[in-house]
């Protein structure tokens, strides 16, 4: 549900009322939860959840455990859809609440696996938590359980048996994301989250984002588990095994191991990859810099052609590395996608080179070597299984594992990540500039390329690196940028809700943009549905930004085209950006999937 | 068809029609005694009133209309006879109905059969058809007219005012029953404040189960400010066994066109929305009849009467969900979206369809707002009890000998209701309880009898008005299966939005399912009573936090019959399965047989002329044996 700022700004007249014994005054419209958080009082919720920067809340007020008693009320007052009113006499834990609550828990508890101890939440679970809050020692009510059917789609897995109907999904997939592939069906006990006509994930809509993976409070929605091929590989003699570890991994990864949000683990990271016995531990990021030859440059391209013949070149550029984002284009939005850049992702692009020019440097044949990414991203396992990133069907990349994967991994191979020493990545993949680092968060591909593509473009050096006016976690933003007196017009988007808008305007042939950046997730990979659950808090994702924008300012080199093994790549292997080998290796093509999600469709009926 | 362009005219149609329709104004004003009867008898015009509502169509009664005209034509008597397809009149234990004016003679259970018999013996040789007429079953007197039928004796319909008397597809018959005239009256001669304080002043509350005050609904509606507002009817009649919102819309459908127009003028809404069950067909295609009618004649759409109210009426259909009937739940629905309640407030009256202000009420509700206005709010408030005005429809069932739709003033006892109107128990059973308000309400037992009935009354005995569903009980229904078979039914309607009524009604089912089935212990009762009582304190929406009731009451009134069934693992009614055994008394049994060859799993046995034996292990406790025996020798235990 949005939340209309405008509306609660203007009632500023104050409420008085009295929690627990205590006095509190509120602006009109707070609800009884925040009026009682505002005096440190904490009332349990379960399926409540707040965006504060995206000004969105999932309130349905359906889980009934954040009940309080209101004096003169006849039934017990859910506190975070009820509105404090003048006088109000509340209680939150008075027996009758208690029970209340107990009971309630017990319901849910009722219809829910008791299988914590090997369930993947388990430890940060909030279902789990609440229950250990209340004291829950037995469960009164038992009884039927559901029984539905576990959904595995490459990226996301659907245990609906899990499901405590919260509804965080749905807000996430239909109100911030406008996906509009979740939604509750069937009525009573049947009730459940499920897609249109009840189909697998993978017939769905979905996009993979995997938003609705980072909120849900169980464990009834997940990312695909594939670390045991990951430890197959590695212990497999007759493989090379290699790791690509993407920019947001690096900000995240800590969370797992009780480090504060935000902070960078990259040398420890690296180290405990050694340790799990990667053959060579390299970085996503030196392929981030080759995107941005190769989409600078056809930006370049693009835009030449543009400023000849408008007619002549797709514009805007879309950017192409976000998956969900591609998915989303193929699937709502077809006719466009020849606005997206025809580079592949950094993973991609990784992938690409690592089985070809590496292979080549090693001598070996691509089928010994094995390439796992590991990702913010759910829908990065998606990209990495399509068709066309294989070489007779050898992907290539392998297996792609997120975040909390890698924190699983590190653990069971009893490995204590807090006194691992840093260390640094192998090269010559492992060689990455300040640009391809802030890839990870909502604007950093568009200011690397505009680093990249200022120079190309005006043959002059650029002389203030940061590029400031596209930097932030506002949803939608833009900037015209001075590029040698030709203003160039950039719109960035991040949530596919926010990208929804910049696309309608490229629909509706409105678009005042040349290039338009597009990160599927709410913050961009920071926030990635693989990453270390943030739960909605923008505060971890904003430090999480703010420790990439400071890797990038540490480096020497800051601009892409300047990462010499870059440089020695094109020169040894690729030739020129966007030249006939970069088209081979590096670039992709994109697929009208409307016809996909269309219900009756043959291929889908299959499926 | 013409408009009607003002007031006046409105008024000169109304002459016109009432001319028509003043036979039978008049002979339902007849008081019938000894000396008018042959006279009335033999009268030449004759009105034939049919029941077309839904019941009585599913007994051919447009069969029977058939037959009647084909008489008419046969014997040449167009210009004297005709036949009028009605809505309900209620009476639906006896349908079809055929009542022949001037003299009243009410026919019952007519069959497409018996028409040539009515018609020669009746409407030409002007004898009754004895053996047609409704018998009393408890003086087993042929009653020869609807006034001497005690189902009618206690009753005042006001919401069913038209039911049953005119023919509701046409606007005519309307017009001359002073239709549209409310409406004329409040758009030429009161500002929307003063209807609404007439409203108000009238004391009518909400019929569809909420009970809150029509008038404040209005008002608050009337007072929140947008730029579009909204009125809907709500007839999504969802109580299993209620149909009074069904035979309004199948009988009077112009009432509710009239009253919303009315509200629309009131709270500054030109859009009227009815949600209404597709399960109603009838009653669809009768209100569209209504609609297009009003239209034709500019009572609905611009400029009303000449004035500058405009206001239409659109039809959204429900696919048949209890919970729609919750207001928001309905307006969620309306709006193409999943059919679940929300938190109020916001309350619809501020925050309603698609976000704009919408004033709900129910049909039985509207159906009363013409005669408020032109009766007025004294008249109104001088019926019923204390906080409770008017009258009530109530959908009258279960085991009483005159079952259908009665419409009595609040204060009524249930006595009344259930003994003078409703016959009293069938088969000279023994009264034991009366559940009113349908799924959501509560059993009230003997010592309620002299209850007057309205809203407070009923809710401090534990139950409530609910839509007016009342099911009558007899000593043969076991309570403890009675609550489970209420739960069955909100476990089915349960939107499953939050988890009390999701989860939690279902573990009272399955709590009674195990007392039911023989298996309860001590403890269950107590879990049951705290899990009700939850569900009751958090459940988000009216259908949840009403959902216990049944538990709630039977455990209240009849806690002796749940402890039967989980200390002794008895029914005391016999009723639940699990726990009865069927027996046969070998010194009354003469060996016929019968039994032996009614039971579908062959467990009883025996040689002719001698006792037989039920085998206990193969008895499914089905109750065939006791049907068939004539010698009362199979006895449950």
């Amino acid at each position: 549900m949005y939340i209309n700022n405008q509306l609660s700004r203007k009632a500023m007249e104050k409420i008085k009322l009295t929690i627990d014994k205590r006095a509190v005054e509120v602006p009109k419209g707070t609800t009884l939860l925040d009026a009682a958080r505002s005096i440190g009082i904490r009332i349990p919720t379960l399926c409540y959840m707040k965006l504060e920067d995206l000004n969105y809340e999932n309130n349905p007020g359906a889980c009934r455990i954040c009940v309080v008693e209101v004096a003169g009320r006849r039934n017990l007052a859910p506190a975070c859809k009820t509105e404090c009113t003048e006088g109000m006499v509340v209680h939150t834990h008075t027996p009758r609440v208690i029970n209340a609550r107990k009971t309630v828990m017990e319901l849910i508890l009722s219809n829910h696996p008791g299988e914590c101890l090997v369930c993947s939440s388990n430890g940060h679970c909030e279902l789990q938590e609440i229950a250990k809050d209340l004291g829950i020692r037995q469960i009164r009510y038992k009884g039927e359980m559901s029984t539905f059917t576990v959904d595995r789609s490459p990226a996301i897995v659907r245990n609906m048996n899990k499901c405590i109907m919260c509804r965080r999904c749905e807000t996430m997939c239909n109100d911030i994301q406008t996906v509009g592939a979740l939604t509750a069906v069937n009525r009573g006990f049947n009730a459940a989250v499920s897609t249109a006509f009840e189909r697998d994930i993978a017939g769905s809509t979905c996009s993979y984002c995997g938003q609705c993976v980072s909120v849900c409070p169980v464990n009834a929605l997940s990312g695909r588990n594939t670390q045991q091929p990951v430890l197959q590989a590695l212990a497999d003699p007759d493989k090379i095994v290699i790791a690509q570890t993407a920019p947001a991994v690096r900000t995240a990864l800590g969370r797992d191991f009780g480090y504060d949000a935000g902070t960078l683990v990259t040398g420890k990271m690296v180290s405990a990859l050694r340790q799990l016995g990667f053959d060579y531990v390299f970085d996503t990021d030196f392929a981030a810099d080759l995107t941005i030859m190769e989409e600078g440059t056809e930006l370049l391209h693009r835009l030449t052609n543009f400023l000849k013949d408008p007619e002549s070149a797709k514009m805007p550029l879309m950017t192409s590395c976000c998956p969900g984002w591609v998915s989303f284009v193929e699937q709502h939005f077809p006719e466009l996608r020849e606005n997206l850049s025809t580079a592949k992702s950094p993973q991609q692009m990784f992938g690409a080179i690592a089985k070809s020019y590496f292979a080549e440097k090693l001598g070996v044949d691509r089928e010994k070597l094995v390439v796992v990414s590991i990702m913010p991203c759910l829908a990065k396992k998606y990209e990495a299984s399509r068709p066309e990133f294989a070489n007779h069907s050898n992907p290539d990349v392998d297996i792609s594992i997120y975040t909390r994967e890698l924190a699983r991994l590190i653990r069971s191979a009893n490995i204590n990540f807090m006194e691992l020493p840093d260390s640094e990545f192998d090269m010559p993949m492992g060689a990455s500039t300040g640009a391809s680092v802030i890839f990870g968060t909502t604007g950093g591909v568009m200011e690397a390329a505009c680093r990249t593509a200022y120079e190309h473009f005006t043959k002059q050096s650029l002389e203030k690196i940061e590029f400031d006016e596209i930097r932030g976690l506002e949803g939608v933003r833009s900037a015209t940028i001075d590029f040698g007196g030709f203003p160039l017009k950039v719109g960035i988007a991040h949530g596919l809700g926010n990208a929804r808008k910049l696309v309608q305007e490229v629909k509706q042939g409105k678009s005042p943009y040349h290039v338009i950046e597009i990160m599927a997730c709410p913050g961009g990979c920071i926030g990635g549905g693989g990453q270390p659950f943030h739960k909605g808090r923008m505060d971890v994702l904003r430090r999480r930004a703010s420790a990439l924008y400071a890797e990038d300012k540490s480096k020497e080199l800051r601009k892409s085209h300047e990462n010499p093994y870059i440089q020695k790549l094109y020169a040894e292997y690729l030739g020129e950006p966007c030249g006939v080998r970069a088209h081979q290796l590096l670039h992709t093509h994109y697929v009208d999937r409307k016809e996909i999600v269309n219900m009756f469709s043959h291929e889908n009926q299959e499926s | 068809m013409s408009r009607i362009q003002s007031i006046t005219d409105l008024l000169h149609k109304r002459e016109l029609y009432q001319s028509e329709l003043r036979f039978r104004e008049e002979s339902n004003q007849i008081v019938i005694t000894d000396d008018n009867l042959s006279e009335l008898l033999t009268s030449r015009k004759k009105q034939i009133l049919i029941c077309g509502g839904t019941g009585c169509r599913a007994s051919q009664s447009e069969q029977i209309i058939e037959n009647f005209k084909k008489e008419i034509r046969n014997h040449q008597l167009i210009d004297f006879v005709e036949v009028v397809q009605t809505g309900c009149f209620g009476f639906c234990e006896k349908g079809p109905i055929v009542k022949i004016i001037p003299d009243n003679t009410f026919y019952v259970q007519v069959t497409p059969e018996d028409v040539s018999e009515i018609f020669n013996k009746h409407i030409i040789a002007g004898q009754k058809v004895d053996r047609l007429l409704y018998v009393d079953p408890a003086t087993h007197q042929h009653i020869p007219d609807s006034k001497h039928i005690n189902f009618y004796k206690k009753q005042l319909r006001i919401a069913l005012r038209n039911c049953g008397f005119i023919n509701p597809e046409s606007i005519e018959e309307y017009i001359a029953r002073d239709g549209y005239m409310a409406l004329a009256k409040a758009l030429t001669e009161m500002t929307p404040e003063e209807v609404i304080q007439v409203v108000i002043d009238s004391g009518l509350r909400g019929r569809g189960g909420g009970g809150f005050s029509t008038g404040l609904k209005w008002q608050i509606t009337r007072k929140s400010k947008a730029k579009q507002k909204y009125v809907v009817c709500n007839a999504d009649e969802g109580d299993p066994g209620a149909f009074m919102d069904r035979s309004i819309l199948e009988g009077d459908p112009h009432s509710i066109v009239e009253a919303m127009a009315i509200n629309g003028y009131c709270t500054g809404a030109d859009k009227g929305l009815v949600y209404i069950r597709a399960e109603y067909p009838l009653a669809v295609e009768r209100l569209k009849t209504a609609i297009r009618q009003a239209r034709e004649r500019g009572l609905l759409g611009k400029h009303i009467l000449g004035t500058d109210f405009s206001f239409d009426i659109e039809i959204r259909y429900g696919a048949g969900a209890f919970v729609c009937g919750e207001e928001t739940a309905l307006i969620h629905s309306m709006e193409g979206l999943r059919g679940e309640a929300t938190v109020k407030p916001p309350f619809p009256s501020e925050q309603g369809y698609k976000g704009y202000p919408t004033n709900v009420n129910n049909v039985e509700t509207y159906a009363n707002i013409p005669v408020i206005l032109l009766k007025g709010a004294v008249w109104f408030s001088g019926i019923g009890t204390g906080k409770s005005k008017g009258t009530k429809v109530f959908a009258l069932a279960g085991k009483v000998n005159n079952v259908g739709l009665i419409e009595v003033p609040m204060g009524t006892t249930l006595r009344e209701v259930i003994f003078d109107i409703g016959g009293g128990i069938k088969d000279g059973k023994k009264f034991k309880a009366v559940q009113t308000g349908g799924p959501s309400g509560g059993c009230l037992t003997e010592k309620h009898l002299d209850l007057p009935i309205d809203y407070d009354n009923l809710l401090a005995a534990g139950s409530m008005m609910g839509s007016g569903g009342m099911i009558v009980m007899d000593e043969d229904d076991c309570m403890v299966a009675v609550a489970k078979f209420y739960l069955d039914f909100t476990v089915e309607e349960s939107c499953g939005k939050c988890a009390p009524c999701r989860i939690g009604n279902k573990r009272l089912y399955e709590i009674l399912e195990k007392l039911t089935n023989g298996q309860g212990e001590p403890e269950d009762l107590e879990r049951l009573s705290n899990l009700a009582l939850v569900i009751k304190d958090t459940a988000l929406c009216g259908l949840g936090q009403t959902s216990p009731n049944p538990i709630l009451s039977t455990m209240d009134n009849f806690f002796e019959e749940y402890l039967a069934h989980v200390k002794e693992h008895r029914c005391p009614a016999h009723q639940c399965r699990s726990l009865t055994q069927y027996f046969i008394n070998p010194e009354k049994c003469k060996g016929c047989t019968l039994c032996a060859r009614s039971c579908p799993v062959n467990a009883i046995t025996g040689e002719r002329k001698l006792p037989h034996v039920i085998n206990l292990s193969g008895c499914i406790r089905c109750g065939s044996c006791i049907e068939k025996c004539k010698f009362g020798a199979v006895y449950v235990h």
